[in-house]
């Protein structure tokens, strides 16, 4: 028999960033898939004859550190929206709030150099220029009065008045500098206040001295907002609602907090801390889906010699004497091994696979505590041709669509989420992918990938009454905003949490394998006292969106993890 | 208006609210201690009213040693801890191995919580092969439900449901004997049975609290009464007497038996990071099993064993003179400050001034020589400050033959 160095459980991103990193460093890997592909809610599949979609379905943080670790460029990943550069930005062209009035009025010198490099009218439909260009964000109005943030995150801001786009670039300004302190603790282990390297204590330091270098009056104020809701910074600064909507439904995106609730603030941080490109908050839809970013990964994990198996389902860690030995298949397989890295969701791991009889009461405590309850839905259609929103310019349907009017809107969404119930008028955001990688489709036919929240994952009248229900709502909520949008659905696969917990193996059908709120956060994430990739167990490891930083398609928890088992070994 | 209706009405309300009224909630066997309470000296045990002594506390101490002293134990947490499980799952949750505890059995255990530091002692009851009952001084439910997921288990508290009484002394045996109690001679040490009485059962187990010959009973609350006074009434010519905690407490320090919260600060109790303590800071490292599998806080006592981070040490201490150095501080070489009594007593068996006491190591551990004690003892109206040498000796400061002797004496 084989014997393997590392065992990885679960082929997600974030498990394939781990394993090419170990695997690159000598060891053998073998990384072990439940799914019949690798990829987790990364990977794409059909939902109906010729049509694919992923779950995750916008590119946003993938880590720089993975992307030059792992060579993901070499392996047919492509990011870097310079060969496209022609659509980036696009301003929109309306007299007020556009270009012109930005130029003169303002004299914005940014604004102008990005303008210049900008062409007028970018192809609609199709790759262009082998490259991706940042996807614009587009706050849909159901009487067609858009707003669309242009660029990285909004660089410029079109359909806003003047005073709104200088309220904003401060604000944005603002945010990408505060996000900015916080990012670096992305790419390392959460501080370990008890027993701290000197390494770590001189990152801690550098986190300090940027804290400083913002000066005194910058300083205050990021202390003033850490765990501010983000409804009450939007209303301090912004006044147009279609705008705060927008920034309130990214702050709240994927978790269970309204706008309103404290703390929402952080969630717009973890937006800006991811990049692309070296433009923070910049978002793209990938070439060839989400599954293209998987296939890169996992190209140079088998380049490295990392082994993967789909299909096989890991039932049971062993553990002899507080150290792991190996594994278990569902096919009662048994594959001895030291080293096993958990890519999968903490109390799956713990709970299930290493079973509570091998830890601690009060860590079993810990993780039996973490809450995991997803509160988003996925949609994807397969449509006849591509929709027309309301006032969206043809080539913006590229971008990510928001259905968030204001702040309110956001607010009572939620509000039935917080008793088991869906929103009456969720919100959502919508993106059209088959426009970026005409293979998505059949000619001429479109998917549509769309986030709805709130569906909260316990629904008090069960998922199976309720689905057909919230089906409806959505649909009447699309067709508002794109009229004749039913008429062309050939399939609808809508997935509740309970739908993404059973085909993701997501407990709750949490894409950040439990919520992404200050107290689950740093060093709290999984839980207290275990945020450093280490378990209790010996030889057991974490490396999915459950451990720090969190979820989303970043790879930075497997990268953390992967270079503190090589630390730990070293 | 819907939501008024559903507000009780003030007579209800304020029935409801007389839990106050009962400062003490009364134990089963109240109404015959209450009797007998010639000193009205009374204490709270974890929410009960409890005596510290009942007509003389010197005296109750004497029955226990060469009498037959009655204490009621019901205020002691007790845990039912039953299922096909339940063996393994307190296995993980105690220190000792289970497994080697047998039905019919008990043992003296301990529980740890993650980092290793002491929840709590007690002692485990195994009934049957499925049955326990955990006795103990704090309340652990939380604890022990959360200790039993992933087992096939049940857990209850019991506390109230079943009364108990220790029933101590050289007599002891032959008081059990006469009260009928058919079998009794064949318990040895730490074994336990049920016998008959009245329409239901009694669990007597050779167990104590004293390093004396003694049994413990528990019973139904129910039958509580009547337990009592089927002792009383042969216990008259076996010098039978009811006794408070001050009495028992003379007894235990003399058998090194440590109280939690009295000699440490258990785990979830303590406020302060150094007051929590390791199995082996408290003189219990004898029951840390490393080879029986998992139990909660192994691998933190294994970490603290293998980096000697452990920074105290329980010891037994022999002090010169005659006055009990209760809560005086301990010295190395009359300057150094080492450590802390925590129970101290003239010891009128052993005819020594002894005392339990906390010390941080490298003393009580490889330094053990030149150790004093602080006494202050008042003398009308001013202190005396004494500085006693204190010599470590091992506990039990008492051992006595008839405590083990099988079958036991009939005094």
């Amino acid at each position: 028999m084989t014997s393997y160095d590392v065992i990885v459980i679960g082929g997600g991103h974030n498990g394939l960033v781990c394993a090419t990193i170990l695997a690159k460093s000598g060891r053998k890997v073998l990384v072990l898939e439940a799914a019949n592909e690798i990829g987790g809610a990364a990977r794409t599949e059909e939902f109906y004859p010729g049509f694919r979609a992923s779950t995750a379905h916008i590119l946003n943080r993938l880590h720089p550190d993975v992307v030059k670790t792992l060579e993901l460029e070499k392996h047919g990943l492509l990011l870097s929206p310079k060969a496209a550069s022609g659509s980036t930005p696009t301003p929109d062209p309306s007299p007020q709030g556009g270009l012109a009035a930005a130029r003169t009025a303002l004299n914005l010198g940014e604004f102008g150099r990005e303008a210049e490099t900008s062409s007028p009218s970018p192809l609609r439909g199709g790759v262009r220029g082998g490259g991706n260009s940042h996807a614009p964000t587009i706050a849909l109005s159901a009487t067609g009065e858009r707003l669309t943030l242009y660029g990285a995150y909004g660089e410029s801001l079109a359909g806003a008045s003047v005073a709104e786009q200088v309220a904003w670039k401060e604000l944005r300004a603002q945010l990408v500098r505060y996000a900015g302190i916080l990012k670096p603790m992305l790419s390392r282990r959460p501080p370990d206040l008890g027993g701290m390297s000197l390494a770590e204590t001189s990152a801690l330091g550098l986190t300090a001295l940027s804290l400083k270098r913002l000066g005194r009056e910058d300083m205050r104020d990021f202390l003033r907002m850490l765990l501010m809701n983000v409804a009450d910074v939007l209303d301090e600064q912004l006044e147009d609602d279609r705008l705060k909507g927008l920034l309130a439904f990214d702050a709240v995106l994927g978790s269970h907090l309204g706008p309103r609730s404290p703390t929402s603030l952080l969630g717009l941080y973890y937006r800006l801390t991811g990049e692309i490109g070296g433009a923070p908050g910049a978002q793209i839809i990938p070439l060839g889906g989400m599954g293209q970013i998987a296939a890169a990964i996992a190209s140079s994990a088998t380049k490295a010699g990392a082994i993967m198996r789909s299909n096989a389902i890991v039932n049971k860690i062993r553990v002899e004497n507080s150290r792991v030995t190996g594994v278990v298949l569902e096919n009662a397989e048994e594959i001895p091994c030291r080293t096993i890295v958990s890519a999968i969701n903490p109390s799956t791991t713990f709970l299930d696979l290493v079973g509570p009889r091998e830890l601690d009461t009060g860590f079993v405590r810990k993780v039996k505590n973490i809450r995991n309850q997803g509160d988003a839905a996925k949609l994807h259609l397969a449509l006849d041709r591509p929709p027309e929103f309301l006032g969206v310019r043809a080539e913006d349907h590229r971008g990510r669509l928001v259905i968030a009017p204001s702040t309110d809107h956001v607010e009572r969404a939620f509000n039935p989420a917080k008793y088991g119930e869906f929103s009456a008028e969720p919100v959502m955001e919508i993106t059209l992918p088959s426009l970026s990688d005409l293979s998505l489709a059949p000619d001429g036919a479109c998917v549509l990938s769309a986030i709805i929240q709130y569906a909260p994952y316990r629904l008090k009248q069960g998922w199976d009454a309720g689905k057909p229900k919230f089906f409806k709502i959505v649909m009447d909520l699309l067709e508002r905003y794109a009229p004749g949008i039913g008429a062309t659905v050939r399939h609808a696969e809508l997935l509740t949490p309970a739908d993404i917990e059973a085909r993701y193996r997501m407990p709750g059908g949490h894409w950040h394998h439990g919520e992404l709120q200050a107290d689950q956060m740093l060093m709290s994430r999984p839980v207290s006292g275990w945020s450093g990739y280490e378990t209790p167990v010996d030889g057991l490891f974490l490396c999915g969106a459950g451990s720090h930083p969190g979820g989303g398609v970043s790879g930075a928890p497997g990268l953390n993890a992967a270079r503190r088992i090589l630390a730990a070994r070293s | 208006m819907e939501n008024i209706s559903v507000i009780s009405p003030l007579s209800t309300r304020i029935a409801a609210q007389s839990h106050f009224r009962t400062l003490r909630l009364p134990s089963p066997f109240q109404p015959r201690i209450e009797a007998l309470a010639k000193t009205q000296d009374w204490y709270d045990w974890a929410g009960y009213k409890a005596p510290n002594s009942l007509w003389d506390s010197e005296l109750e101490y004497f029955a226990i040693r060469s009498q037959a002293a009655l204490f009621d134990i019901s205020p002691m947490v007790k845990y039912r801890i039953e299922g096909p499980d339940a063996e393994a799952c307190l296995n993980r949750i105690t220190l000792r191995d289970v497994v080697k505890l047998k039905p019919g059995r008990v043992h003296y255990t301990a529980w740890c919580d993650d980092e290793g530091h002491v929840l709590d002692d007690g002692t485990l009851f195994r009934l049957t092969d499925e049955k326990f009952r955990l006795c103990c001084q704090e309340l652990h439910l939380p604890w022990l439900l959360d200790s039993a997921c992933g087992f096939d288990v049940r857990i209850e508290e019991e506390t109230e449901a079943v009364a108990g009484l220790a029933l101590q002394g050289p007599t002891s045996f032959a008081l059990l004997r006469d009260a009928g109690f058919a079998g009794i001679e064949k318990l040895k040490p730490f074994d336990l049975a049920d016998f008959p009485h009245e329409n239901g059962m009694v669990t007597i187990s050779r167990t104590g609290f004293t390093g004396d010959l003694g049994y413990e009973l528990f019973v139904e609350t129910s039958l509580a009464l009547s337990l009592w006074d089927r002792l009383w009434q042969v216990g008259e010519h076996r010098g039978l007497r009811a006794i408070g905690y001050q009495a028992l407490n003379r007894a235990r320090i003399e058998a090194g038996l440590i109280v939690a919260n009295a000699d440490f600060s258990t785990a979830e109790h303590a406020l302060r990071a150094d007051r929590v303590r390791m199995p082996d800071e408290i003189g219990l490292g004898f029951m840390v099993d490393v080879e029986k599998g998992h139990f909660n806080g192994r691998a933190a006592i294994i970490k603290a064993r293998q980096n000697t981070t452990m920074r105290h040490v329980l010891v037994g201490l022999e002090i010169e003179g005659n006055i009990p150095a209760e809560h005086a501080i301990v010295y190395h070489r009359k300057k150094r400050e080492v450590g802390l009594v925590s129970a101290a007593i003239w010891s009128p068996t052993a005819k020594r001034n002894i005392a339990i006491a906390s010390l941080s190591r490298p003393f009580g551990d490889t330094i053990t020589d030149d150790l004093w004690v602080e006494i202050y003892a008042m003398r009308e109206l001013k202190y005396e400050r004494l500085m006693k040498r204190a010599k470590i000796v091992p506990r039990p400061f008492i051992k006595l033959d008839r405590r083990s002797a099988n079958p036991p004496a009939d005094f």
